[in-house]
């Protein structure tokens, strides 16, 4: 039997089904509309426990995957605009970093990345210092000699929970481990005597720009930016008490310039002009500047 | 031994005319693109990821070759009535078995070279770029020697499979062959959980029962140990050693209970 096709015209044919197949699905998504399936933050498997049992000796694998889907997951949640009424834009977070350290008891990166994640205030971060900490008390339990975790659990408490001294606690403990740098114990003391010095978080971060890791050079790099912000602004406030407010009792950045030699709006270490309520005559960083948010600053820390 | 040799070629050829070779084509493709991809995903970890996902693919890929191959090895002889013209030459059915089990060793042991050698070239490839301080970064050196630790062991699990399959190829039909090898293997990779199982019942009998049957699975759990390399974790040569040689013991038992089931097979 011969074939009703011949070799060239059978490739031709199938090549412009498959044309029109991928002209037809466009279309039809045009039409119709789907709602984005990496944006639905569908977690089928919550409980550590039982993917263990599913990833069946490709755990690794698995948890190289769910440490994919936690960094799209935050990538995703930080791109997204509105208000978060319900607080659930960073929800899977958490559990997605459970997940992947769960099943790779090694996952160093995803303690450490995952940490600074869960730190992060909103908009840029769920703000869950708490949820940091049990991420990284658990890499504590997983591998107890490394004095990265407990350095990392301090650096939380003293960044994101101004706890200066459960924060030296953990640097003592850090420093107690092999292989950990001369540095530490003095940093575990000078938190406890200078707990509200900018200096101290200066001095960490600027080690923190050492980091061979990427991510953590540029955190380091806004955080320090965000530290001479706050000199800025210490030092605007200053001018600003000094100058008083206008005739008419409101603070204004023109004013200011009439009695100081402030010749234009001054802006942050992000290229951003700061902000004066011209009521309470306060500085700020400007919502629309990278270093927005700002650290807390209760207790003149930073 | 020359008998032997010539039935495990033969399995070997007839594996590369079914295109068995085309896995590591699709292997390389996927190593090469995960590698681009990955590199924007993952947050610098590339590197472990390619290592994670090389090894699984040469365990995933080995495993289908071994099951699926492994199955009809001796059934397929028998469907296809070769098997009269096969024994009438002067050819044990011990030789017989043990050459198609060789020959299908000779195709895995291609195969999972070829993959690690594949899976060496992407890693250096991705390590070409990086800095002194990025390499340092990493838990261990990029081209790790200790990476062929897990690969033996692949390799010695998957021979096991074979074994398994090989075994249930003498007396059963591919399909069943098919699900109970992958039962097996399923049931061997929880095989731990048997071995503790006092802590879990009071019974004396189901614990004896329990303990007994961890001893008579097949432990594929013990074989892996590709997230440890991976973290460049110790992973002793002499564990590597024992392993292998319960892996050879294990083979062994399984080859020649093969060897009595197709022995006293009737053709007729």
């Amino acid at each position: 039997m011969t074939s009703l096709l011949s070799r060239p015209a059978g490739a031709a044919l199938a090549v412009a089904a498959l044309a029109g197949a991928m002209l037809v699905q466009s279309a039809r998504d045009r039409w119709y509309p789907r709602v984005e399936s990496i944006r639905t933050g569908v977690l089928y498997v919550r409980s550590p426990a039982a993917m263990q049992r599913l990833a069946f000796g490709f755990r690794a694998l698995a948890a190289d995957l769910y440490w994919v889907r936690a960094i799209q997951h935050f990538g995703g949640a930080r791109l997204e605009t509105g208000p978060d009424t319900a607080g659930q834009r960073y929800a899977l977070l958490y559990p997605l970093l459970d997940l992947a350290t769960t099943l790779d008891p090694w996952f160093n990166i995803a303690y450490r990345f995952g940490a600074i994640f869960l730190g992060e205030p909103p908009p840029g971060g769920p703000g869950r210092p708490d949820q940091a900490i049990a991420l990284l008390r658990k890499a504590v339990v997983a591998m107890p000699l490394k004095w990265q975790y407990y350095y990392d659990v301090g650096f939380v408490y003293y960044w994101r929970l101004r706890d200066y001294k459960t924060a030296s606690e953990w640097f003592q403990r850090a420093a107690e481990q092999p292989d950990a740098p001369n540095w530490l114990p003095s940093l575990a003391a000078s938190m406890l005597t200078r707990s509200d010095d900018r200096a101290t978080a200066r001095a960490m971060w600027q080690r923190l720009l050492q980091s061979e890791q990427d991510w953590i050079r540029r955190t380091a790099d806004r955080s320090l930016l965000q530290i001479d912000a706050l000199d800025q602004i210490d030092r605007l406030d200053e001018a600003i008490r000094r100058v008083g407010p206008d005739p008419d009792g409101r603070f204004s950045w023109a004013f200011l310039a009439s009695r100081t030699r402030l010749r234009q709006v001054p802006i942050d270490p992000a290229q951003t002009p700061y902000e004066l309520d011209p009521v309470t005559g306060r500085v700020r960083v400007a919502s629309t500047s990278p270093l927005f948010p700002m650290p807390d600053e209760t207790g003149g820390g930073q | 031994m020359h008998v032997v040799r010539t039935v495990a070629v033969s399995v070997f050829r007839e594996s590369v005319r079914d295109r068995v070779p085309y896995n590591l084509v699709v292997f390389a493709v996927l190593l090469m693109g995960a590698s681009y991809v990955l590199g924007q995903l993952t947050a610098g970890q590339d590197v472990k990821i390619i290592k994670d996902l090389g090894l699984a693919a040469i365990s995933i890929f080995g495993l289908f070759i071994a099951i699926f191959i492994g199955i009809g090895l001796v059934s397929k002889e028998v469907e296809r009535r070769s098997i009269y013209a096969l024994l009438a030459k002067p050819l044990s059915r011990t030789q017989f078995i043990i050459g198609k089990y060789a020959g299908l060793v000779l195709t895995l042991s291609v195969n999972i070279t070829v993959m690690t050698l594949a899976l060496y070239l992407v890693l250096a490839y991705l390590g070409w770029d990086q800095t002194p301080a990025m390499k340092a970064a990493e838990e261990a050196p990029i081209l790790d020697p200790a990476l062929l630790k897990a690969v033996i062991l692949i390799g010695v699990e998957l021979m096991v499979v074979t074994a398994v399959a090989l075994f249930f190829s003498t007396f059963s039909t591919p399909l069943l062959s098919a699900a109970l090898t992958f039962g097996l293997f399923v049931a061997g990779r929880f095989n731990a959980d048997l071995r503790n199982f006092d802590a879990v019942v009071d019974s004396r009998l189901t614990v004896w029962v329990a303990r007994a049957a961890y001893h008579v699975l097949p432990d594929f759990a013990a074989f892996d140990v590709k997230t440890e390399v991976v973290h460049g974790l110790p992973v002793p040569l002499a564990y590597v050693a024992a392993t292998t040689a319960y892996g050879g013991l294990y083979i062994a038992a399984l080859v020649a209970a093969a060897a009595v089931v197709f022995s006293r097979r009737d053709f007729k």
